[in-house]
């Protein structure tokens, strides 16, 4: 037992941080939020020059190997930048593609996701028709949906593989309130989907590395949040005095630290549990998503709050942090249901 | 990063796990998951003694002080069984938690031969004399006076809430030793018999009833001057010293004790069908999660070997568990409904949850207010302006 990083997940955390610091910058990312949510240019960094999309992927189909907790340290640092990438995608689509394609899927889909040549997303389609592998009906909200070139999706009985390019398949992007990951509606009819050869590998593995990207990317946010706002309370001044020495101020920033210190337990937790094959990786993963969901929201609606007037501006940052944690509340099961998946394992199922 | 353990580890869990529940069913079966830290404590003291005879009651310690030099791994596990086995609180944790650690890292040779055997055998009660009636959470305004006279030290005046006073034998005390110094300059860290003259315990009368707190007074009482830790005025560095090791492994035995409360809610909640209800199912949800993130910020503070890093997880969790287990004791309240309003006997005595969430309402309080511990995190963990204060 060692909870803590070892020398080389601590070599890649000063990394990866360094490299989103340094190239997801404000303007970049905005530049992509006027576009269609991806900063190519940091995109193609990230998969080509660095390797970084191969993480947690199997290193016979170009993946770099290594697992959830090194996986959840690149979202980490991708959230805490707010970068405008399909991070997303490698989580649950491709995470979902290598449990349980088969090896010819696993052969033709992984290595163009891992190099940056594809695009990957992921849904569920529970309310879709579908007859065997043909798949008819509007799939909503498909983070990334409008540049991806592939799709996984998935419900209770089944998971497939739909092409863009598939007859049958069109896709019209969302305006969206995060711009850094708009969302889309992919319309089929009648698509002849190509099964996932298990279909259930598939969904947890999906659900697994979609919850830890999105827990993780919390974590990063609502810690960036809190530095920014404390750097500010250190250079501005009222009433003669930093803001940052009156206590109301100080204790939010504490009240925050306390929640972050708590998300980050639970992000590293939860990657570690599904790494080990723990059986605690259920509960793991639900607390982690719910908690950290939480804890970015807060963080994000009090760095507006504490910033004042300056916060509430198209110009400053802080929102493209509020608007990246309200999606996350939403987003792969808002935290009232994965509570409730909690309530099952402790309580039991309600009657 | 890796949270399961080694085969040496499930070993040494099967070891202890065996002795203690054997211990929880034979001999020791009368103090099975007794409740609170003031009950059985002839027993309880039999019992400490029996963990020293078979070298289980101060396993993180060096061999030679009794100890078996366990690693974080061990003392993890030997806390998780300790509790899951049902053993009582330990009747001398701030003997084996804070005052002996305290000895071997700032002691003298002499003390650690004099102290550290009676600790670790369980035949020295201690407790810890801080607060007092004007420094609380100004801890640094103690008004406790040491003089020195001829080879003794003289000490007058008050301390309060001293926990478990009343059955212990020995107290550590932070007293002013320097004529007219204020704040943390001049105060010496003393070891002092509590048998000796001119000590007196009254107990205080808490909000659950109970009275496991003390007002402890000091009327010229005497102690040898080689009684203090470190050298006169430097009390504060040794005193400070030791509240770190209150962050230490026995955090995990805590967290047991909130399981069982945890667990307790759970199974009212089924017998009354409340455990159906989605708000109460979000809430106890909640809860859970809390407990686990106690549970893995514990493993990561003591996963920390950076002493140079300002640990986060360290720093935030006494707030942490604080805030949680008020929450708990109001979620087990509305649980129990007005059944949790009354006693079963005439007593004015509590079963485990009410008086859970009556005691809870000092857990925010002790060792450091909600209030204080936000001043300490906004300062300390993230470099924010001091507070200013009024006298100095």
């Amino acid at each position: 037992m060692e909870f803590a990083f070892t020398d080389e997940q601590g070599m890649i955390a000063e990394t990866v941080q360094a490299f989103f610091r340094e190239n997801a910058t404000s303007e970049k990312t905005r530049a992509a939020m006027e576009g269609d949510g991806v900063d190519r240019e940091l995109w193609t960094s990230f998969c080509t020059e660095l390797g970084l999309a191969g993480i947690g992927l199997p290193e016979e189909f170009g993946g770099a190997g290594l697992g959830m907790v090194e996986f959840a340290i690149v979202a980490e640092a991708a959230g805490a930048q707010v970068a405008a990438l399909p991070l997303l995608g490698l989580a649950t689509a491709a995470q979902a593609i290598a449990a349980g394609g088969s090896d010819a899927q696993k052969a033709e889909w992984l290595p163009k996701l891992v190099s940056g040549e594809a695009i990957a997303a992921a849904q569920g389609i529970h309310t879709l028709d579908v007859a065997g592998n043909v798949l008819s009906g509007d799939v909503k909200y498909v983070p990334h949906g409008a540049v991806a070139d592939v799709f996984v999706f998935i419900r209770k009985d089944g998971a497939w593989l739909v092409r863009r390019d598939m007859p049958g398949v069109s896709v019209a992007g969302h305006t969206t309130m995060d711009q850094t990951r708009p969302l889309a509606t992919v319309s089929l009819v009648n698509v002849e989907a190509e099964p996932l050869a298990d279909a259930q590998a598939a969904r947890d593995a999906l659900h697994a590395g979609g919850w830890i990207c999105l827990a993780a990317e919390a974590l990063g946010g609502a810690q960036e949040a809190l530095d920014r706002t404390v750097a500010y309370s250190k250079e501005r001044v009222q009433f003669g005095r930093l803001i940052g020495s009156f206590q109301a101020y100080k204790h939010r920033l504490a009240d925050m630290m306390i929640d972050i210190e708590q998300a980050r337990s639970a992000v590293y937790w939860a990657a570690c549990a599904v790494d080990e094959a723990s059986d605690e990786a259920p509960l793991a993963l639900h607390a982690a998503k719910s908690f950290c969901g939480d804890t970015y929201f807060m963080c994000a609606g009090n760095m507006i709050q504490l910033h004042g007037g300056i916060g509430f501006t198209w110009e400053h940052d802080a929102h493209l942090f509020f608007k990246r944690a309200r999606s996350i509340l939403t987003m792969l099961g808002n935290g009232d249901w994965h509570r409730e998946q909690i309530a099952g394992l402790v309580v039991g199922e309600a009657a | 990063m890796k949270l399961g353990f080694s085969q040496a580890e499930e070993d040494f869990r099967t070891e202890c796990a065996d002795w203690l529940q054997g211990q929880m069913a034979g001999e020791f079966a009368d103090i099975k998951g007794i409740p609170g830290l003031n009950d059985e404590i002839e027993r309880r003291k039999e019992w400490e003694q029996q963990l020293a005879a078979h070298k289980w009651s101060c396993i993180g310690w060096p061999e030679e002080w009794g100890g078996r030099n366990a690693t974080l791994g061990q003392q993890v596990i030997f806390a998780e069984e300790y509790a899951r086995a049902g053993a009582p609180g330990r009747v001398n944790h701030i003997g084996v938690e804070l005052a002996g650690p305290t000895i071997l890292a700032f002691g003298t040779e002499e003390q650690k031969a004099r102290f550290l055997p009676g600790i670790a055998g369980g035949t020295q009660i201690w407790c810890q004399g801080y607060s007092e009636p004007n420094a609380g959470s100004d801890l640094a305004n103690v008004r406790t006076k040491a003089r020195l006279d001829g080879d003794e030290w003289v000490v007058n005046g008050q301390k309060v809430w001293t926990s478990l006073a009343h059955y212990s034998d020995w107290i550590f005390v932070v007293a002013r030793s320097e004529e007219g110094s204020k704040g943390p300059k001049g105060i010496t860290f003393l070891m002092m018999d509590m048998h000796t003259p001119g000590i007196e315990v009254r107990p205080i009368r808490q909000i659950n009833g109970d009275a496991e707190f003390n007002e402890t007074f000091f009327e010229d009482a005497r102690c040898p001057a080689d009684s203090l830790i470190g050298t006169p005025g430097d009390g504060w560095r040794v005193a400070m010293g030791l509240l770190a090791f209150e962050r230490g492994v026995s955090t995990l035995g805590q967290q047991m004790g909130f399981r069982n409360e945890l667990d307790a809610i759970v199974e009212a909640a089924r017998a009354n069908g409340l455990a159906n209800d989605p708000l109460v199912r979000q809430r106890i949800a909640k809860a859970e999660i809390g407990l686990r993130l106690m549970r893995y910020g514990a493993l990561r503070m003591l996963s920390n070997t950076d002493p140079s890093q300002i640990d986060g997880a360290a720093l935030t969790y006494k707030i942490q568990w604080a805030s949680w287990r008020r929450d708990l004791g109001e979620l087990a309240m509305d649980v129990l409904g007005q059944e949790g309003e009354i006693t079963e006997g005439e007593d004015y005595e509590w079963s485990m949850l009410p008086n859970m969430f009556l005691f809870s309402r000092s857990d925010t309080i002790y060792g450091g207010t909600n209030q204080i511990q936000r001043n300490i995190i906004a300062e300390r963990g993230l470099g924010l302006p001091r507070e200013p204060r009024g006298d100095r």
